[in-house]
């Protein structure tokens, strides 16, 4: 009989552990809200009052998961909050930002602010951005015409010619450590550069654009590697065995194939270049004319020109400053959006 | 075959052959050049910096200002200022960006995945001046609640206070800065941490959820330890780009030459970036010689730092390989 009692004690261990319902987590996030809410009418600020929501909503759901299934699923339901909570935290600075800079700098902007320099040959003339617009496509331009050349060629030796042999892992490894160079350093570089051949007052455009290229090159060699390795290896032997030769390969089956992962990561490091400010800032030099001359003179560009409207600090410099922002905001992301659309375009036609 | 036919065609043959042989010759010497290009470029960067540098270590005591006799004086607040702000923040920017690459690598359904990775991706797309620019008008007058706060609750409590004594009035402080510094550090912290976290075998995730492991376990479990190397570099990366960082600082700092461990401070110590930015405007050559020095000591700390980085990358990829 003992053993009977003792098999019957024995069946009441549960096979499933206790869980809480499937709605457990959006109850306590309306009831969290509903909290912020009460807060926020008792007169917090919108912030403390969020900040407080989230709080509770973290500690509420937690202890009544460790009442009902234990510390592990406390843990897991703690966790997951913490988790979701680290992107939202994330979201407020971008948020935050790109509304301040439109809604501070879209206002600013009309015909006369996009034509007009800040060098006036009137006393009542307006002034505008438009020598730091130049000043910026210039620059960047410059930058282009440097780094693609020698980073889609370096991309192709790394991949086509040297595959595996100990010159090409130096350089991808190089390569890689570049992308960390801080930017005022490579400013550094081409003031010691071209002071050490033209002088010390030297400043000039194209200064900057060797500057530029410095941190532009491993973006493009990066992109240009990735997109080669994508290249089925059927193709170029599929050439070779017509008796093409290597050269004509790469330029007429092997580029072509990989020309839209090219074009967008281009695109991709102008736009991530041309944002650049501290070393123009030592290279480039500032102007209030426009100039156009890449080789000779100061160039200004939008986010050295933000940089000095940011130093005056004064109520008409930081209205330019913000519009000068919401131009360069405006140029960075459709220039993100170009790199997509072309990539879709160009992208290696299937069947 | 008649013996002038087989002449003709093998000459063609070479022809052909010598032709494309001066082809591939050019082009496969001008991606060597282009190659070679980039070392020069990176041993350039080091040569020009170190002839442009090398008499700014050893300057007359007056050159390196009121607050300094020696290059040493001289670089290390600057030092100090780089590392406390790029401290402050990894601890800020470290946390977050784990958390948002595991929200895209395992947490979100696929159709939120995407689009969260695209508005990571949109952080790094915005300028540094524009950063600097926001933190400078906007942010820093925001945080003056807090650093009051902080200064009041927290400056009183032994050790941990004195790194919140006197605050800035304006906002503008080290920890400002940091703050400013770790939005613009996330997203290469995730973007590298979301990849090595996606890369765990699903097999080892499905394991440890069917022997009876939550979701925080499994990941604790299976996705943290395969992705330890890479988690670890993705850190330095950001370290490399907090360090060298110039306009977040440069803007939203205000400058002074207190070594202290407050850091809501009013004058703290600048970054060796921000300082090259703040003063290579006065143009005397024996300031510039200094400022470049600066330039090199910056330059080998984040060369070193990115080293490591990558090495560590590098190796945890060959050990997966075999």
């Amino acid at each position: 009989m003992t053993t009977l009692e003792e098999v019957q004690t024995r069946v009441h261990v549960p096979l499933v552990q206790p869980r809480l319902p499937r709605q457990a987590p959006a109850v306590v996030g309306v009831i969290a809200v509903a909290f912020g809410a009460l807060l926020l009418v008792l007169g917090l600020g919108i912030v403390g009052a969020v900040i407080l929501g989230a709080v509770a909503y973290l500690i509420a759901l937690p202890v009544w998961s460790l009442v009902i299934e234990g510390r592990r699923g406390a843990t897991d339901r703690l966790m997951t909050g913490l988790i979701w909570t680290s992107f939202g935290i994330a979201v407020v600075p971008l948020v935050s930002l790109i509304w301040r800079v439109v809604s501070k700098g879209a206002g600013r902007i009309d015909g006369t602010f996009l034509s007009y320099s800040f060098f006036k040959t009137q006393i009542d003339q307006p002034v505008g951005v438009y020598h730091a617009i130049i000043g910026t496509l210039l620059v960047t331009l410059g930058a282009a015409i440097i780094s693609v050349p020698v980073g889609v060629m370096a991309a192709i030796y790394l991949i086509e010619y040297g595959k595996g042999n100990k010159l090409a892992k130096a350089i991808t490894f190089l390569v890689d450590v570049m992308t960390g160079i801080p930017s005022i350093v490579a400013g550094l570089f081409a003031f010691a550069l071209f002071t050490l051949i033209f002088g010390p007052a030297y400043v000039s455009g194209v200064g900057g654009s060797v500057a530029l290229s410095l941190l532009m090159i491993p973006i493009v060699v990066r992109a240009t590697e990735e997109m080669l390795m994508l290249v089925p290896d059927d193709l170029r032997e599929a050439s070779y065995a017509l008796g093409t030769p290597k050269w004509k390969t790469i330029v007429r089956i092997v580029l072509p194939t990989a020309l839209g992962g090219i074009l967008t990561g281009i695109t991709l490091a102008t736009s991530r270049v041309i944002g650049e400010t501290a070393p123009l800032l030592l290279i480039a030099g500032a102007t209030d004319r426009t100039n156009m001359n890449v080789f000779d003179g100061a160039m200004t560009t939008l986010p050295v020109l933000i940089y000095g409207q940011n130093l005056r600090g004064d109520a008409p410099a930081e209205a330019i400053a913000w519009g000068a922002a919401f131009i360069l905001i405006v140029i960075v992301m459709v220039l993100n959006l170009a790199a997509r659309i072309v990539g879709k375009i160009f992208a290696p036609k299937k069947g | 075959m008649t013996a002038p036919a087989a002449e003709a065609e093998e000459a063609s043959a070479n022809w052909a052959r010598a032709r494309a042989g001066v082809g591939d010759r050019i082009f496969a010497g001008s991606a060597l050049a282009a190659g070679l290009t980039i070392l020069a470029a990176l041993a350039g960067v080091f040569i020009f910096l170190a002839i442009k540098g090398a008499s700014g270590f050893t300057k007359p005591a007056e050159v390196y200002g009121p607050h300094a006799e020696s290059f040493l004086g001289y670089v290390l607040p600057l030092l100090v200022g780089t590392f406390t702000a790029s401290v402050i923040a990894l601890i800020i920017a470290v946390p977050l960006s784990f958390g948002i690459a595991l929200v895209i690598s395992h947490y979100a359904p696929r159709w939120i995945a995407a689009p969260v990775a695209y508005v990571i991706d949109l952080l790094a797309a915005v300028p540094s001046v524009v950063y600097g620019l926001w933190g400078a008008f906007f942010l820093a007058n925001k945080l003056v609640p807090m650093h009051v706060w902080l200064h009041d609750h927290i400056g009183p409590i032994p050790i941990i206070g004195n790194l919140f004594g006197e605050p800035n009035p304006a906002g503008r402080s080290v920890l400002t800065a940091g703050i400013v510094l770790a939005i613009m550090i996330l997203p290469i912290i995730t973007a590298i941490t979301r990849e090595v976290f996606s890369r765990t075998p699903r097999l080892h995730e499905e394991a440890a959820l069917a022997l009876g492991a939550t979701r925080w376990e499994m990941v604790r479990m299976t996705v943290f330890p395969y992705a330890r190397s890479g988690m670890v570099s993705a850190v330095m990366l950001g370290l490399g780009r907090a360090l060298g960082e110039t306009m977040a600082v440069t803007m939203v700092l205000s400058v002074g030459f207190d070594l202290s461990w407050n850091i809501i401070a009013t004058s703290s110590p600048t970054s060796i970036a921000a300082n090259i930015a703040l003063k290579y405007k006065e143009r005397s050559a024996d300031l510039l010689n200094v400022l470049v020095a600066t330039g090199l000591v910056l330059f080998l700390m984040t060369f070193l730092v990115n080293f490591l980085a990558r090495w560590i990358v590098g190796r945890s990829e060959r050990r997966m390989a075999r």
